[in-house]
């Protein structure tokens, strides 16, 4: 018995060797990052590179805070991630209350010109921000919302992909159920929120995970509208801090305490992302 | 239901009165894309037609003049140029690996899904960070590559700025042979930190593909003595054949946005080496003050990326069909 067990782990030890090796691969930029974030600094002046083994880890690299001494440190990287968090957050929910409320009325209303609407909302998802960049920036520039976290969210808070991810969900609530409701006396707005809402949870979790990791990682946006150190966002805090050499391993313990929050989110959700990938593709 | 809002209805045609119900539902995005997407759009077409001095206190009409100058350059011919290698050098390899993976990831182990779960982990690394991984490793004195490389014998590389034949040779197109004579270390050094992280939103997109295709094809191909690779070559490639094209659109549309790991990791260079598209828009623009000129290789951008977009649209509405 325990000699069939032996047998069939021994069977599979090359594929789990192939995964590991795989892994190791994959994670290795990772590693290294690590391993240089715990060297003093001195060791990335001299000449043979900091070791990927630091015999004197340097924990205290991960609490260094931002530059007190007055230089381009900048505030240091709570700040970034709690500007990211603000930032991120805002546009999430921003998203969640547009796209609910234009997929209702896509979904349950009847109204003249519903179609030809409805084909440019969906048009936006063909503008990438890249392209809308110049006008946005003298928009926000000529509302004196640079440096502000106005204007780091104001042109991400309505989405044509959630809107038609939110259509998509609404349109499979039977419309039995919206009569009921209205015969119950239920108005447009109770209707939405204590039927509709609940029923479109999925969706809107898929949406809010989506928009949080786009917004997230948005850097052209933020490089552009922000030039306050406090108002850095983390990629842009990141950024900056790799253009200072003395400060460099701090640069790379502040990457790996950006990475580890997502590195949770992602796994937590993975799901609800791959559902969004395909969401705004799958018919029903 | 009140009595103004009763009067109201008997007031109203229809139609408009629909339209009063639907308004505050739509208002809130319409505004916004009318502010932001919209305007912007016909904005950056506008500004095209522009020429204007360095602050901006005069703008002068040339028309259609700029939108040619600009477009027929031979800076713009070349950050195109630049932009299609990018794309090359980071969605096909990142589809061969990332295939490669997610098969690995599908096999039935024990224990399998916690190598799922670190395939997929480059996702969570945002552009930022993916650029400082690779900083690390590619770095001119603390990179642990050239260490190897040394190791090896074989001459150090300087990845970060080597543009190679974008830079020794400005028309590239002449002369293919030099993409492999004189490799453009700075834009294979981006593309390596983008294949990376592209390899784990592919993964996860192929596994996903993976899951549908019925375990039955596998079985009726084993009982036709098919071995594994051969089981891969005529089962699993063809059924996972529309989730590889449309990780491969998402993977150049990608691409095509490309900004926030080639300005931490090279700034465009050296000379122009990697200056993308998205990247020389941003020079013009944020840092030459040529609105004008910046606009017209964004209306060109657009123009692309809409193309790829209706492709993507067109490919997912179920047009593509199983062999």
């Amino acid at each position: 018995m325990s000699d069939a067990l032996l047998r069939r782990w021994l069977r599979r030890a090359p594929a789990y060797g192939v995964l590991a090796l795989c892994a190791a691969v994959l994670l290795f930029p990772l590693y290294v990052t690590f391993a240089n974030s715990l060297h003093p600094i001195a060791e990335f002046l001299q000449d043979p590179p900091p070791s990927l083994f630091p015999s004197h880890p340097q924990w205290g690299n991960y609490f260094a805070g931002g530059d007190e001494q007055g230089g381009s440190g900048g505030p240091g990287v709570t700040r970034y991630l709690f500007n990211s968090v603000v930032v991120a957050g805002i546009i999430t929910i921003g998203q969640l209350v547009t796209s609910t409320l234009a997929a209702y009325a896509f979904a349950f209303l009847r109204f003249p010109g519903r179609g030809v609407l409805f084909a440019l909302f969906l048009a936006t998802m063909m503008v990438p921000l890249e392209v809308a960049v110049i006008p946005n920036f003298q928009t926000i520039q000529w509302l004196h919302w640079t440096d502000s976290y106005q204007g780091l969210v104001a042109p991400f808070l309505a989405t044509g992909f959630g809107t038609f991810l939110l259509r998509q969900y609404f349109l499979t609530i039977p419309s039995e159920l919206k009569d009921a409701a209205e015969m119950d006396g239920y108005g447009e707005y109770r209707f939405l929120l204590h039927v509709a809402v609940p029923l479109a949870g999925g969706a809107l979790a898929t949406l809010a995970v989506f928009a949080f990791l786009q917004a997230w990682n948005q850097y052209l946006w933020p490089l552009l509208v922000t030039n306050d150190p406090d108002l850095r966002t983390v990629q842009i805090g990141i950024g900056a801090e790799t253009q200072e050499p003395f400060r460099i391993n701090i640069a790379f313990a502040n990457t790996i305490i950006a990475f580890l929050p997502m590195v949770l989110l992602v796994i937590a959700f993975q799901r609800s992302l791959v559902r969004g990938l395909f969401g705004g593709s799958v018919k029903g | 239901m009140s009595a103004p809002a009763a009067a109201r209805r008997f007031a109203l045609p229809r139609g408009a009165r629909q339209l009063l119900t639907a308004l505050p539902f739509l208002a809130p995005s319409i505004v916004l894309f009318g502010a932001f997407v919209f305007y912007p759009l016909v904005k950056s077409v506008y500004l095209g037609f522009y020429i204007e001095n360095p602050f901006r206190t005069r703008q002068i009409y040339v028309g259609f003049d700029q939108y040619r100058d600009v477009l027929a350059s031979s800076e713009f011919v070349s950050s195109l140029l630049v932009t299609v290698t990018f794309t090359l050098y980071t969605v096909v390899p990142a589809l061969v690996i990332a295939t490669f993976l997610a098969v690995l990831a599908n096999q039935k182990l024990p224990g399998v899904v916690v190598f799922r779960t670190i395939f997929a982990s480059p996702l969570a690394a945002s552009v930022a960070l993916t650029a400082v991984f690779w900083l690390v490793l590619l770095h001119p004195t603390i990179g642990i590559l050239n260490e190897w490389i040394e190791t090896l014998g074989l001459p150090r590389v300087d990845w970060l700025n080597d543009g190679g034949w974008a830079v020794t040779e400005h028309s590239g197109v002449s002369k293919l042979t030099s993409w492999i004579s004189d490799p453009n270390w700075a834009l294979l050094s981006v593309s390596m930190a983008t294949v990376w992280m592209n390899v784990g939103l592919f993964t996860i997109i192929l596994l996903a593909g993976l899951q549908t295709i019925p375990d039955e094809l596998y079985e009726s191909a084993r009982v036709d003595g098919a071995g594994r690779w051969a089981q891969f070559w005529h089962v699993t490639l063809p059924m996972l054949s529309p989730t590889l094209f449309f990780a491969s659109v998402v993977g150049v549309i990608f691409a095509f946005q490309a900004f926030g790991q080639i300005d931490i990791m090279t700034g465009g260079g050296p000379v122009d080496a990697t200056n993308v598209v998205i990247y020389s828009i941003y020079q013009e623009a944020f840092q030459n003050f040529r609105y004008g000129a910046a606009s017209v290789q964004a209306v060109a951008l657009f123009v692309i990326m809409l193309g790829l977009t209706l492709l993507q649209f067109r490919l997912v509405r179920g047009r593509i069909f199983y062999r």
